[in-house]
């Protein structure tokens, strides 16, 4: 027996245990039950088959799977778009902790409690609406509510401090001298942030694109809530394949193939904007 | 002559309740190696930033070639800047850092590798364009930052400190090559630095700046030689001070009798009338040290004094010498209080002087001419309190 001995698999072995049976175990089952046949009254019977991947090609489906894809990418990109000016400020500003603050405090509120203050505000007898009615801006209530946009609006105020963090945290470190330095060499403020501040915080916006893009395209809470009949989007389906058609085999299919395209994106755009390996170091010191 | 003269006038500066410049006013010429020296917070950093456009003044006036420039952004000036930590781009490479301005004006291709090889080859880069930042050292991203600072061809180039992150060798090593750089491209250099050394080696001329006011501005000669103000002879190089009243004066000569050490002489050009306060200074290389008592002459002043503390540095030994009381009919020697003392250099340069070895606690004679010593601050009032001088 070796004198020194390796703890490390010990030491995970709590982990382990705790993925095996909450993610590695549940997952399995849904892997499973995807390949399936759907049992008369619900759940699965025990023959193999491909009918639930087969009847992904529905034309109704993949409507749905395309709209949960145009409406991830513009609410990502909202989110961006509203994430990087935010960042930047906190990141430049004197006092960060207040302001870091005021981007955390939603949390404390559930989740969908703070979909329901959505529709406090933007229900037909919603402040808004009475706000705008007080001004005599509109007569009759205007439907804000259950349409794609109420869901982009949503979806992009509930996954916004998600993309404020992590590019706040690379703006930080980012050094502005080298802002300074592109005005000084010609670049206007727009050019400065596009060719240095930009590609200088890349690690950031991966991050917070991830943060967002991937919560968003599993979303199914607020489509539900504030979304109409046609902006169901594939967290629905799914919910709905397993409560009320209850069709598992088909559900887990759905999602099975939601992971994998989601799955593979995301390396494909870590892969893309992965960093550059550094190349050895060489001729250092040469002063000369 | 290529480049632009610089001229600032009364200009104001402050952040928060912090004055960084109180009515500075300079003008630069043409081509000058310009320095500002002081120390840190003295507003030279600030007076660079108000130059380049990165701080807008309060008030006054920044003029580019004799055309005010107040207002205009970083972008529309014709300088450029080294900035101190360097400011490279991560993200590009040498050459693309170099290349950065040009992309900017969408300068065609064959003429941005043509102007950036020029510019690397200024620098002895030529052979690292395809690095980044990260894989040079100090002094190979300090050439980056020149040749990018200066592929714009400005008329001015603004150094903030270029040297500062620099190890002392290849500190003395890059001066000397921004000196060739200053004299091949022939443009305005202006040189921020808190080391009177650097500035002292490249300068034409040189401002020294103290909380944010210029106090003298001249040739490195002159401000060594006549400095105009105690913070100047104490901040440009080592000097003795000492303070004292104008007893009498015998043409150029004053006789001052300083506190501390006694009767002193110095050559005033009439700036220090009977009666004046005044502060003289006397650069610690010109005085003489020696075993036994110098020869006696008009115009020599002389010290005795026990050596406290000698710092020898190879080229040359720095002696602090602490004065001792003056012997029965010594009476004419400076020195005679022992809380007086001195600091004198003794160069290696000619070893066979015949002066013996001077030691720890030797007794020793430091003697100087009056002609090496200059009045830098002299105050017409005298000693006497200024309630002395209320109208009665």
């Amino acid at each position: 027996m070796s004198a020194k001995r390796n703890y490390g698999a010990l030491y995970a072995a709590p982990q382990g245990l705790w993925l095996l049976a909450f993610f590695a175990a549940p997952l399995a089952i849904i892997v499973a039950y995807s390949f399936m046949r759907k049992g008369l009254y619900g759940g699965v019977t025990g023959e193999l088959s491909l009918d639930a991947y087969r009847a992904l090609a529905n034309p109704s489906l993949l409507a749905v799977a395309a709209r949960t894809l145009a409406v991830s990418l513009a609410a990502t990109a909202l989110t961006l778009l509203i994430a990087l000016p935010c960042g930047y400020h906190i990141a430049r500003s004197r006092n960060q902790a207040l302001r870091l603050f005021l981007v955390i405090v939603p949390f404390w509120t559930n989740f969908l409690v703070r979909i329901y203050a959505w529709i406090a505000i933007l229900g037909n007898e919603g402040f808004l609406n009475d706000f705008l009615r007080a001004l005599g801006v509109v007569a009759d209530p205007v439907q804000f509510l259950y349409n794609q946009w109420a869901v982009v609006l949503v979806l992009v105020y509930m996954y916004l401090p998600y993309a404020i963090l992590p590019l706040f945290s690379t703006i930080d470190k980012f050094d502005f001298t080298l802002l300074e330095a592109a005005r000084d060499l010609g670049a206007t403020k727009p050019q400065a942030m596009g060719r240095v501040l930009l590609p200088n915080i890349q690690g950031g916006v991966v991050t917070a694109v991830l943060f967002t893009f991937i919560p968003i395209f599993g979303a199914y809470a607020v489509p539900l809530l504030v979304g109409g009949k046609d902006s169901y989007m594939l967290g629905n389906i799914i919910a709905d394949q397993v409560t009320k058609t209850r069709n598992w085999p088909l559900a887990s299919a759905i999602s099975m193939t939601v992971t994998a395209l989601t799955g593979v994106a995301a390396l494909a755009f870590l892969y893309r904007s992965r960093k550059p390996a550094p190349a050895p170091l060489e001729g250092q010191g040469g002063a000369s | 002559m290529k480049g632009s003269d610089v001229a600032v006038s009364a200009l104001r500066k402050s952040f928060g309740g912090f004055e960084a410049l109180k009515d500075v006013s300079l003008e630069i010429r043409k081509g000058e190696f310009f320095s500002l020296l002081g120390p840190s917070g003295c507003g030279k950093t600030t007076l660079l930033r108000v130059i380049a456009g990165f701080e807008d003044p309060d008030t006054g006036i920044v003029a580019i070639d004799g055309r005010e420039v107040n207002g205009l952004p970083p972008d529309k000036r014709r300088c450029n800047t080294v900035f101190q930590n360097y400011a490279l781009f991560p993200h590009l490479s040498v050459f693309e850092n170099v290349a950065f301005p040009l992309r900017l004006r969408k300068v065609p291709n064959r003429l941005v590798k043509e102007q950036v090889r020029r510019h690397l080859a200024l620098v002895q880069l030529e052979s690292h364009a395809g690095k980044k930042p990260s894989q040079l050292s100090g002094g190979q991203k300090q050439r980056v930052a020149i040749a990018r600072a200066l592929i714009n061809e400005p008329s001015v180039l603004l150094l903030d400190e270029p040297l500062s992150a620099l190890d002392a060798k290849l500190r003395q090593h890059m001066l000397l090559e921004l000196d060739q750089i200053h004299d091949q491209v022939g443009i305005t250099f202006i040189y921020v630095t808190h080391d009177q050394a650097e500035a002292l080696s490249v300068s034409d001329r040189i401002a020294v700046m103290d909380g944010g006011r210029v106090l003298q501005v001249g040739s490195p000669q002159e401000i060594y030689e006549n400095p105009k103000s105690e913070f100047v002879a104490r901040f440009i190089g080592d000097t003795n001070l000492f303070k004292g009243l104008v007893v009498a004066r015998e043409g150029p000569i004053a006789r001052v009798e300083a506190e501390g050490y006694g009767p002193l002489l110095v050559e005033a050009n009439g700036e220090a009338p009977v009666g004046a306060r005044v502060t003289v200074a006397v650069r610690p290389e010109k005085l003489r040290i020696a075993s036994a008592p110098p020869p006696r002459h008009a115009e020599a002043n002389v010290f005795r004094g026990v050596v406290e503390e000698p710092v020898y540095s190879g080229f040359q030994t720095k002696y602090l010498v602490r004065g001792s009381a003056s012997a029965a009919g010594e009476a004419e020697l400076a020195g005679s209080g022992p809380s007086s003392s001195l600091s004198v250099l003794r160069q290696h340069a000619q070893w066979s002087e015949g002066v013996p070895d001077i030691r720890w606690k030797d007794e020793v004679y430091l003697y100087w001419s009056a002609r090496d010593a200059v009045v830098v601050e002299t105050d017409a009032r005298g000693g006497k309190p200024p309630e002395a001088e209320a109208p009665r």
